[in-house]
């Protein structure tokens, strides 16, 4: 096992001011992990506990509120993805950290191949090559060949988040978040996608996840990570102009 | 003329500034430098441009030529000449083209290629070759300055999309040093390479617009069109392939003018510059005397021979000179 | 990832100005015209970078001031205050030092702009092939079969019929001059593309169309791009990131789905919220 902390968050906390509203929500708090290369790091921690927050600070999807995240890169520099500029986490988020949500987001007119293709053809592999390992990432995700030419708009939701860890999983990042990515997959696929998870892991990703199932954790976590709900603050009246 | 009138009609100060004027069109080729232009007495529209130029430039002693679509004869070149004869008294005029230090054209260049000593002024309506895809002054000024004539190009371009060819007969735009694009005038497309490394100046003059331009000699002219739809010049060739002459005097290698014949109704063709027929007929005349007199001059021969006398006396009967006295007195006669 | 464009404090003010202008406007004072002089600040101390292959999107309602800055950028209008520099081919272009005629070759030949209103952009007196031809030639192509090939290459690219090359763009829906619009900003291959609006008031599978070309271009020729909108949907879709301005003065920027998702500004929370 490699051990090589990729990602080192310490103190790490959430907290949403709604202006319209005058409140205060806070999210995560409190946060400290360590993901490292090869590895598989669970967030645990009951509904509202701040997990989906945790990776997508983390993402920058969300705005830490305080704390520090610091994540090394295939360059072997250390950075602090909180004060990182838009450039740098662009640039990561192209080659290097992986992000697989709970939902796809994708352009009305794009084929599920295509967008399975994209990370790869992002880095600059050749499209025909980019579309065949799609096709087999696919394949592999039990997506049936006549679904590959269309866009996933129309799928079922399980349907979609196939498509969605598929181009999660296909660029081989350094670093994957994973949000719950087996919540809406049978039993059966759910191995499969556990399967490749693992290959990743081999090839020394490091993955940071959140699971809904516990046997998942226990099947896959090196690390595990209980987080508590936040500590509910008295709403605050606040106006930033 | 009395004595208060000027020479050249205008008056010493407007002549200076079409003199500097002229002079500053030469220095930027194809530029059009504006300049006061004159009322004259006679309405726009008639050469007031080509005729201020000419009163300034026109000296004495020196032979002016004034033609009109080619011909000297028409009423505006009639009327323009007289004129100019007549507020500059001391100039010579013709309608030899090789004879004449200044020609004042309206829409012709004449065929024959003119000489180092020799200047063209061309009467030009309108001087812009903008004016028809841009209506403010101001805009053209700063398209001229940057050599931005790409919607003048489009324009060309959709003439080939349409007709799969330039349909621009005269006034042809064409490009002078590589920068500047003007309206060479009315004149066809025929005599656009003349100003092409021209040894004559040619200036252009537009009264009623107040411009003055020059093609200033050995400088390049080049009519505007692409790489792969060069420029053509007007085609005089029949149906038949074969190509028009002049019905007076035969040439084959000029511009050609269309008449319909008023007694058959047929199409004719002749020459559309007046001095260059007239060369070309009196080139043939001579040629057909010459034939002519040679055969004479052969028959004569023979028949002296037939009917000459063999003795010494028919000798005399020639009545050939025969003492020094009689050869003087032959002289003297 | 090379710097394409570095815009420093940009300020455009309409009017005689007066010290107070910028102090008095903004949206904490909810107003871009100055109280004591009347001048209008459209836009005050916008800056931001792009860089290659990236799309920048600047949101905001009607009077934001998001126009107003493209607009200096492609010499539409004069700044009256900051800088912007450009870098191409290894040279620095400082945008508002530079003459009109250098201005002009800029636009010409290394800008694209692409209005909302097809009239500004297009010329409706020559036809769409035409359109595409004057930039050609204004560019320096004298090949009429190049030209011609070209044009044809660029609609059918940007789905135009190609059997439409000849007519007049006025014969065409919003949607197909948008396109042909397109089509002309790209004949020369800009590496900065102005996109201001442009599937405003279009039908949405129109839309939808032109979004995926315009990505389908970014993907390809790398070319960077400014999306100027007020359409959070066309945000999400096309922008890496994201200004939101408000009364000429941007209030907040960042990453494009974290503007969207966790947005740190009063407006731009209630802007998200609207969203349909």
């Amino acid at each position: 096992m490699n051990q090589q902390a990729i990602l080192n968050v310490e103190n790490f906390s959430k907290q949403f001011l709604l202006h319209e509203q005058g409140k205060v929500i806070p999210s995560s708090s409190h946060v400290n992990l360590e993901v490292y290369s090869g590895s598989l790091t669970a967030l645990v921690g009951p509904t509202g506990s701040g997990k989906s927050s945790v990776l997508k600070g983390i993402y920058r999807t969300y705005l830490p509120s305080s704390g520090s995240i610091h994540y090394t890169t295939s360059a072997g520099e250390v950075i602090n993805l909180v004060d990182a500029t838009e450039h740098q986490i662009l640039e990561l988020r192209r080659g290097e950290i992986g992000f697989v949500t709970q939902f796809l987001h994708c352009l009305p007119r794009q084929t599920t191949e295509d967008i399975v293709a994209q990370p790869l053809i992002q880095k600059g592999i050749n499209p025909t090559k980019a579309i065949d390992a799609a096709q087999t990432m696919l394949a592999a995700m039990k997506i049936p060949e006549r679904l590959w030419g269309i866009s996933p708009a129309t799928f079922s939701g399980g349907e979609k988040q196939r498509v969605n860890l598929a181009r999660g999983l296909i660029a081989k990042p350094r670093l994957l978040l994973l949000d719950e990515p087996t919540a809406s997959l049978d039993a059966a696929t759910t191995d499969t996608v556990v399967g490749l998870i693992e290959a990743l892991k081999q090839e020394g990703t490091a993955i940071l996840a959140i699971f809904h199932h516990i046997e998942l954790v226990e099947r896959m976590a090196d690390r595990v990570v209980a987080l508590e709900p936040p500590v509910m603050t008295d709403s605050i009246s606040e106006k930033i102009a | 003329m009395s004595a208060n009138e000027q020479f050249g009609f205008l008056d010493e100060y407007a002549k200076k500034e079409i003199r500097r004027t002229t002079l500053k069109a030469v220095a930027i080729p194809g530029y059009q430098v504006p300049y006061s232009s004159r009322e004259m007495p006679m309405g726009r529209g008639f050469g007031t441009g080509g005729l201020q130029l000419t009163l300034a430039l026109i000296g004495h002693g020196e032979t002016l030529k004034v033609i009109d679509q080619g011909a000297d004869d028409s009423v505006n070149a009639v009327n323009l000449r007289d004129f100019i004869e007549m507020t500059c008294p001391g100039i010579n005029t013709t309608t030899l083209t090789d004879e004449a230090d200044l020609i004042q054209s309206r829409h012709r260049i004449p065929e024959k290629p003119l000489r180092e000593d020799q200047l063209l002024v061309l009467q030009v309506p309108y001087p812009d070759p903008l004016v028809v895809v841009e209506a403010s002054e101001d805009k053209r000024k700063v398209l001229h300055g940057e050599a931005d004539y790409s919607r003048l190009l489009v324009k060309l371009y959709e003439d080939i999309v349409k007709f799969k060819e330039i349909t621009i007969s005269h006034r042809y735009p064409t490009r002078i040093n590589d920068h500047y694009v003007i309206d060479p005038s009315p004149i066809p497309r025929w005599d656009v390479p003349k100003l092409h490394n021209s040894k004559a100046l040619v200036l252009l003059g537009a009264g009623r617009e107040k411009k003055i331009y020059a093609v200033p000699p050995y400088t390049r002219a080049i009519p505007l069109a692409f790489q792969d739809v060069p420029f053509r010049v007007e085609n005089f060739y029949d149906a038949k392939g074969n190509r028009r002459t002049c019905q007076r005097c035969n040439c084959d290698t000029s511009f050609l003018d269309e008449y319909i014949d008023s007694e058959s109704g047929n199409k004719i063709y002749r020459c559309s510059d007046a001095d260059w027929c007239e060369e070309q007929l009196s080139k043939n005349v001579s040629e057909k005397q010459l034939h002519e007199k040679v055969m004479l001059d052969e028959q004569a021969y023979d028949r002296q021979v037939e009917t000459a006398p063999s003795s010494e006396n028919a000798y005399q009967a020639l009545d050939v000179p025969q003492s020094a006295d009689e050869i003087q007195g032959v002289i003297n006669a | 990832m090379h710097k394409v464009l570095e815009v420093s404090g940009l300020s455009k003010r309409y009017g005689e100005g007066c010290p107070s202008c910028f102090e008095k406007t903004g949206p904490e004072f909810d107003t871009n015209i100055c109280p004591d002089c009347g001048s209008v600040v459209a836009a005050h101390n916008l800056s931001f970078d792009l860089y290659q292959g990236e799309i920048l999107g600047i949101m905001g309602e009607s009077g934001s001031g998001k126009s107003t800055a493209v607009k200096c950028l492609f010499f539409d209008q004069e700044p009256t205050g900051g800088s912007a520099t450009f870098y191409d081919q290894d040279q620095a272009y400082p945008l508002f030092s530079l003459n009109k005629a250098q201005q002009r070759r800029l636009s010409n030949h290394r800008f694209g702009m692409v209005y909302q209103n097809p009239h500004l952009g297009l010329n409706f007196d020559i036809s769409a092939g035409g359109n595409i031809a004057e930039r050609l030639l204004m560019s320096g192509v004298d090949h009429y079969g190049d030209i011609r090939q070209r044009a044809i290459d660029l609609l059918s690219r940007t789905e135009v019929l190609t059997q439409r090359i000849d007519e007049l763009p006025k014969n065409f829906s919003g949607g197909m001059q948008q396109r042909v619009q397109i089509a002309k900003a790209l004949a020369t291959n800009p590496p900065l593309l102005f996109l201001d609006e442009v599937t405003t008031g279009l039908d949405l599978s129109v839309q939808a169309a032109i979004l995926d070309l315009i990505l389908e271009i970014q993907h390809q020729e790398k070319t960077s791009m400014i999306v100027v909108t007020h359409d959070l949907g066309v945000i999400r879709l096309l922008a890496d990131r994201t200004l939101v301005m408000k009364y000429g003065r941007v209030i907040e920027s960042g990453l494009t789905d974290q503007i969207l998702e966790d947005p740190q500004h009063a407006y731009t929370q209630r802007l998200v919220a609207s969203a349909l």
